[in-house]
């Protein structure tokens, strides 16, 4: 045990420089042992990166790691487990045709005689369980876990191996509050093992509640240190913003009384049979966005792909007056939705597909390039260049194929693209992901643009000053309902955040 | 501050789900299966149905099936498909035929292992170095063997100073490997084979085909058996093995626990060549090789894969059927004439099974296909010897279309891997 | 950022009117054949020197004998078959299906064609768009079980195709034994009835006399080297300008996406899968309407399998294809010259498999380079002073 001087992890002078960006500047960090220390900054701070650096799968351009006051060198993440660095990840590794035992197991098998010693693996991950108090079966497939055990799985594998630093990188971000609760939970039981945990977010409140000291992240660089005991959640994302929280602008409204979008009862079911969009009904008019808020994995996703009839679902859909239901994803976006999907690399793009034909895809059947059952690619090749002009597109031409250019230029195209088909109804999930800040206030502008000529918006988002300032109308989903109808006038990130997590109606 | 210490939900019931068949029903439907097959002996007088001779002869042709469809197991479980499977058989059979003629047997399968291994060895390098997907490689292998062979005939046994029985095509006769029978039972006094040749209902069949599966047991036929359990050990009871069944199902996961995933990868796939060429070994070791002999078993061993739901037991199976369907097609035309009673036998069941679990409309269905078969038999005398020749082919694809909706296969099977790119 | 004072970032420069064919691409989409021809070529050379010949002095007379003119109509002839072949796996190939089942869809076309075409009797033209109409459709049936299978029951196509080969191939020698042959006295040949000359396509030697070429004794120009240049076009039409295509190609580059674009995934496999058994049901027609007017069991097999090989060399592009199906035609015909100078012929069958093999290993090496450079360049022309 080492003195209590001694931090048990130090970042000091961390840089990191990647083609076109400074991810961390000078960034410094001391946890001592048994504390949960938190980081916190908004997207593109540098958490991420920082942490990758600290689990050993990036290297620092400058900068030192200590571990227990001596300097160390982490070539992988190998290296930072042999020093007692854990990583739990956001997206979890796991094997799912695998038992929980298998994939805790794999890469430190415990082995007799050529064997596989299942036996001495299993009484060491129930003692594991039962100290920390985090319950798993060890013969249980992984497949058929919920998400809250494969956390706790996660942290399994790295406490089998030996870690004493635990980082985990946003793990509340598809956690229901129950499973929020028992995280927090086996958290206190490591803590009291004298087990670090380093935890990574941009909740603030959850943060307040669990950690011991906070260090604020911004623009890659390190704010300051404090005791979260000291400080309030206001001041501390006025440190992560640098600046107040924004106030929505006091515009005119430009929302008519025509119902645009009419939902009703919309029910979404998994294979097993669960709801995860439950009896949804809402509405959009033209010249209005409505804004959907909600902790990332309440329904959104699936609330949206059945929108464009990508899932199915029961319940009615009505667009402009015409009834949809059960209609084609073609003749959905035929009939005047445009899309702008969350995952753009797998729903948005061809990657190996050059600019143009970007361009053309979901638009195939309309001008100006469609000419009966062909496709005008010059015509293609033009407008492809009035989007890359009007959008602020980053290239050097449109014959360059998709996947060389950045994802914040990848997403002015795909909504450049999207505008231009003359949508009377934009489904937008994120629409401003991974885009630079300049050209994310361009993106909002044509948005209002648009929005004061009549287009309805459905408007899914995590950035809480996009979902803010765009809408006209606020509604939170979670667990697959509808929660709360809010104004972003009067609303605030408090109340706000506790209609998303279910913590009680006002603050 | 209390610990949530949570209870571990009962997992019993999703467990027995994750492992293969129960005993109890894999029993129970054996049985049926049995019944059903006496029946059809009896009714139609085709003794082949359940003979020692067509068992027999099943195991013998299901080997080549089921060590092409391990070593498409042992690919995939790793996240490579192997459609090169079928070259690698054929290279198998190449130089085992040609290894084993003037060096012996045993020599002979060493070289047909070898061969295989370097045509997965070929494949892995594409598929995992270079990124080529995985089908394209495969495809372009079997091209590659298929030339190999025939030009590497051509030199050998084209010449006028040729071997004895050799031709453009063929190559001489290579010496058997010793066989071996159970003792008392299928050889020397030969109760089994007593027991079948009374015709009783039942007692004979079984009789029959256990005589069939002991007796004149070529010592291939006998490790390719075994290679069934031993790659069940290896992958799932060894490190190695856990390792590989990660790298198939989540390389990213396998790579960020310090897996070495490209090693892992090569090593199934060389492994998978090496039994394909096993297989070849199995073709023409106390046989010949001859021009387009493999007749496509390296793609019905990857139907075997899928039939047994990527694990040995149901490929073993698998193999067994696809072996028992050539061996019917091969032995006797009638017995071909009395599968088609079984298919409406057992047509018959299903209709009542899902009758049952009141599926009407699969019911129905079910009886009307059944009763077309049974009107089949009923009209004709013998099937046409074109249309027995695909018998395996035939069922191969009935047992997909049927079987391919409720399998899992390994996760990543089939998908390009990069280390360092993002999920 | 605030909401309250949008800030406008400097306006993108316009894209500069670069040249519409990039000659780095082009360099870089010569260069995996290239590449893939030198190793198939060294492969070809080791086999040669196993066998005891020199290998210079074997293509030498390749290249000698293989281009004198009757050599090249020769060449044309082979290739016209695999050139449809290879167009119809390629079709499958850009949509992301492998459609292995050529084989089978050309031999059971061919049998029925034969058939067909034998039982009627039709004024020229017709009679043969008859036979043509026939292939097409056996064709694209057979294809059709493959694409059933797929959309409904999850089958890979993969390996039902290749199945269904062998059935086919069954089936074809029942059909033909049982209820197609010609039943002539004495004669154990099992052919279908020849076809009469209203059936028959003409051959292009006047065209070529006018032109003031002579076609040699005993060779002839097939005239469905046209109809096969006119399907080149009509499937370049197709997947490079229609919009049925730009969804063919759409789903290859990425399932994901077309579906989201709108894409009806079964209908475009089930489709696709017609279209190439179609196709695939015009291979065995050069032979049929061309030169032996009826179909045995000893019509050219093997046809399938190599136009996937062709397919591959041709990256779904139908002038590569062309030339890839030449120079298969090419090969196959040196194996007659192989044989003059006593080198086992079937070394042009490892040549073949060997192209293959390194082409596909080739162009995603090339794809790769081509990866960072296009990365590379964007970076460069964005941001010029890319600064840390």
């Amino acid at each position: 045990m080492t003195s209590p001087d001694v931090p048990v992890v130090q970042l000091a002078g961390i840089t990191k420089r990647f083609p076109g960006v400074v991810a961390n500047r000078d960034v410094a960090l001391v946890v001592r042992a048994g504390e949960v220390h938190a980081v916190v900054g908004e997207n593109g701070a540098g958490k991420s990166t920082l942490m990758k650096i600290l689990y050993g799968m990036q290297r620092p351009d400058e900068g030192t790691i200590s571990v227990d006051g001596a300097p160390v060198r982490f070539r992988d993440p190998g290296d930072a487990i042999a020093a007692g660095i854990g990583m739990v990840h956001q997206h979890f590794m796991l094997a799912d045709n695998l038992t929980v035992l298998e994939n805790v197991i794999l890469g430190a098998e415990p082995t007799r005689r050529g064997r596989l010693d299942t036996g001495a693996a299993r009484t060491r991950i129930l003692e594991l369980s039962d100290r920390y108090g985090l319950g798993v079966d060890p013969d249980a497939l992984v497949e058929d876990l919920g998400v809250g055990d494969r956390q706790r799985i996660e942290i399994l594998k790295v406490l089998f191996r030996g870690a004493r630093v635990l980082i985990l990188d946003e793990p509340t971000a598809v956690l229901v509050p129950q499973e929020v609760d028992e995280l927090f939970a086996s958290l206190e039981g490591l803590r009291a093992e004298g087990v670090s945990v380093i935890f990574i977010s941009h909740k603030l409140d959850e943060v307040l509640r669990v950690a011991d000291t906070v260090t604020v992240l911004r623009q890659g660089t390190t704010v300051t240190t404090v005791e979260a005991a000291g400080v309030t959640a206001r001041e501390l994302a006025t440190l992560m913003v640098g600046s107040e929280l924004p106030t929505p602008e006091t515009r005119d409204s430009t929302v008519t009384d025509v119902v645009e979008l009419a939902v009703e009862h919309l029910t979404v079911r998994s294979p097993e049979g669960r709801p995860v969009v439950e009896d949804v009904s809402l509405q959009v008019h033209r010249g209005e966005v409505l804004g959907i808020a909600g902790v990332e994995g309440n329904g959104q996703v699936e609330l949206v792909e059945a929108l464009l009839g990508l899932r199915a679902s029961t319940g009615t859909v009505h667009l402009g007056g015409r009834d949809l239901t059960g209609r084609s994803t073609r003749e959905r976006r035929e009939g005047g939705i445009g899309y702008v999907p969350e995952d753009r690399q797998r729903q948005g793009l061809l990657l190996s597909g050059s600019l143009w034909e970007n361009r053309v895809l979901g638009h195939q059947g309309r001008p100006p390039f469609a000419r009966g059952p062909w496709i005008d690619r010059g015509a293609a090749r033009r407008d492809t260049g009035r989007i890359v002009r009007e959008y602020g597109v980053r290239t050097p031409g449109v014959e360059v194929p998709a996947f060389a250019l950045s994802g914040g230029n990848q997403q002015k195209l795909i909504v450049g693209r999207e505008m231009s088909g003359d949508p009377s109804l934009l489904v937008a999930s994120h629409p401003t992901r991974g885009v630079d800040v300049g050209a994310q206030a361009q993106l909002w502008e044509h948005l209002r643009e648009a929005r004061r000529a009549g287009l309805a918006v459905l408007l899914v988002s995590a950035d809480l000053e996009e979902l803010i300032g765009l809408s006209d109308r606020l509604v939170v989903m979670l667990r697959g309902r509808l929660v709360a109808t809010l104004d972003p006038a009067t609303t605030t990130p408090e109340i706000l955040g506790s209609a998303m997590t279910g913590a009680g109606a006002a603050a | 501050m209390s610990t949530a210490l949570k209870s571990p939900a009962s997992t019993t019931d999703k467990r027995r789900r994750s492992l293969s068949v129960r005993p109890r029903t894999l029993a129970l439907g054996a049985g049926l299966l049995l019944v059903l097959l006496s029946t059809v002996r009896v009714v139609s007088g085709a003794d082949d149905i359940t003979s020692s001779g067509t068992s027999g002869a099943a195991l013998r042709l299901a080997v080549p099936i089921g060590l092409a469809g391990l070593g498409g197991l042992w690919a995939e479980r790793a996240g490579i498909v192997n459609i090169g499977l079928e070259g690698m058989l054929i290279l198998g059979t190449w130089f085992g035929a040609w290894a084993g003629f003037f060096y012996g047997p045993w020599v002979g399968v060493l070289a047909a292992i070898a061969a295989g291994a370097l045509g997965g060895l070929l494949h892995a390098l594409a598929t995992v170095t270079f990124g080529v997907d995985h089908v394209v490689s495969g495809v372009s292998i079997n091209l590659l063997g298929g030339g190999i062979a025939r030009y590497l005939s051509s030199l050998a046994y084209g010449g006028d100073d040729r071997p004895p029985g050799s031709g453009q095509t063929q190559s001489p006769t290579v010496d058997a490997l010793p066989s071996v029978s159970l003792p008392v039972l299928s050889s020397g006094p030969d109760l089994l084979g007593d027991l079948e040749d009374r015709g009783w209902f039942l007692l004979s069949d079984l009789a029959g085909i256990l005589r069939g599966l002991t007796g004149d047991v070529s010592l291939i036929t006998l490790l390719a058996v075994l290679l069934v359990p031993a790659s069940f050990f290896v992958l799932w009871r060894t490190a190695f093995g856990l390792r590989l069944r990660a790298v198939g199902e989540n390389p990213v996961a396998a790579d960020s626990l310090g897996v070495a995933v490209y090693r892992l990868k090569y090593a199934a796939v060389i492994v998978s060549g090496a039994l394909a060429g096993l297989g070849g070994a199995a073709l023409v070791i106390g046989s010949i090789y001859r021009e387009g002999q493999t007749g496509g078993r390296g793609f019905i061993g990857l139907a075997a894969v899928i039939f047994g739901n990527w694990r040995p037991g149901g490929l073993a199976a698998g193999a067994g059927l696809f072996g028992y369907a050539d061996a019917l097609a091969l032995r006797s035309n009638d017995a071909v004439r009395g599968l088609l009673l079984f298919v409406a036998l057992l047509l018959v069941v299903v209709a009542v099974r899902q009758a049952l679990l009141r599926r009407i409309g699969l019911a129905l269905t079910a009886v009307l296909i059944g009763a077309a078969f049974f009107l089949w038999y009923a009209t004709v005398d013998s099937v046409p010897s074109q249309l027995v020749g695909f018998t395996p082919h035939l069922i191969t694809l009935l047992v997909l279309a049927v079987a391919s909706q409720r399998l899992r296969p390994p996760a990543a099977d089939g998908l390009p891997y990069r280390r360092g790119q993002q999920t | 950022m605030s909401l309250l004072t949008p800030e406008r970032a400097e306006p993108a420069p316009p894209p500069p009117a670069g040249p519409r064919v990039d000659l780095r691409r082009l360099a870089l989409g010569i260069a995996a054949p290239l590449l893939a021809v030198v190793v198939a070529l060294a492969v070809a050379s080791v086999a040669l020197l196993v066998s005891g010949s020199n290998p210079l002095t074997v293509y030498a007379r390749m290249l000698e004998e293989g281009t004198t003119l009757r050599s090249a109509l020769i060449t044309v002839n082979n290739a016209v078959p695999l050139y449809l072949s290879g167009l119809a796996v390629a079709l499958g190939f850009r949509m992301g299906l492998f459609n292995i089942g050529v084989e089978g869809q050309y031999q059971l076309a061919a049998l029925l064609a034969a058939a067909a075409g034998a039982a009627v009797v039709l004024p020229g033209p017709l009679h043969l768009l008859l036979v043509v109409l026939v292939a097409m459709a056996v064709g694209a049936a057979w294809a059709g079980v493959a694409a059933v299978l797929k959309t409904t029951r999850g089958v890979s196509e993969v390996i039902s195709t290749i199945m269904l080969n062998v059935i086919a191939g069954g089936i074809a020698a029942y059909l033909l034994s049982t209820y197609l042959q010609e039943r002539v006295e004495g004669s154990n040949n099992s052919r279908t009835p020849k076809l009469e000359a209203s059936a028959q396509f003409p051959n292009l030697d006047p065209l070529l006399r006018a032109v003031g070429i002579e076609p040699p004794q005993g060779t002839r120009l097939g005239g469905f080297v046209l109809v096969a240049v006119v399907v080149g076009v009509l499937y370049w039409l197709l997947v490079s300008r229609s919009r049925f295509g730009f969804d063919l190609r759409a789903t290859g580059l990425s399932p994901s996406a077309s579906v989201a674009s709108g894409v009806d995934a079964t209908r475009m496999t089930i489709v696709t899968m017609l279209l190439s058994g179609a196709i695939a049901g015009l291979v065995g027609l050069p032979q049929l309407v061309g030169s032996s007017y009826s179909y045995g069991l000893d019509f050219t097999s093997g046809l399938g399998f190599t136009g996937i090989g062709v397919a591959l060399l041709g990256r779904g592009s139908p002038v590569g294809v062309a030339v890839g199906a030449l120079l298969f035609a090419f090969l196959e015909r040196s194996s007659a010259t192989l044989q003059r100078i006593d080198v086992p012929t079937e070394i042009y069958v490892i040549m073949q498999g060997s192209i293959v093999l390194s082409v596909v290993v080739a162009y995603e090496s090339v794809r790769r380079i081509g990866v960072a450079q296009a990365e590379r360049a964007v970076r460069r022309a964005v941001d010029p002073a890319s600064a840390s």
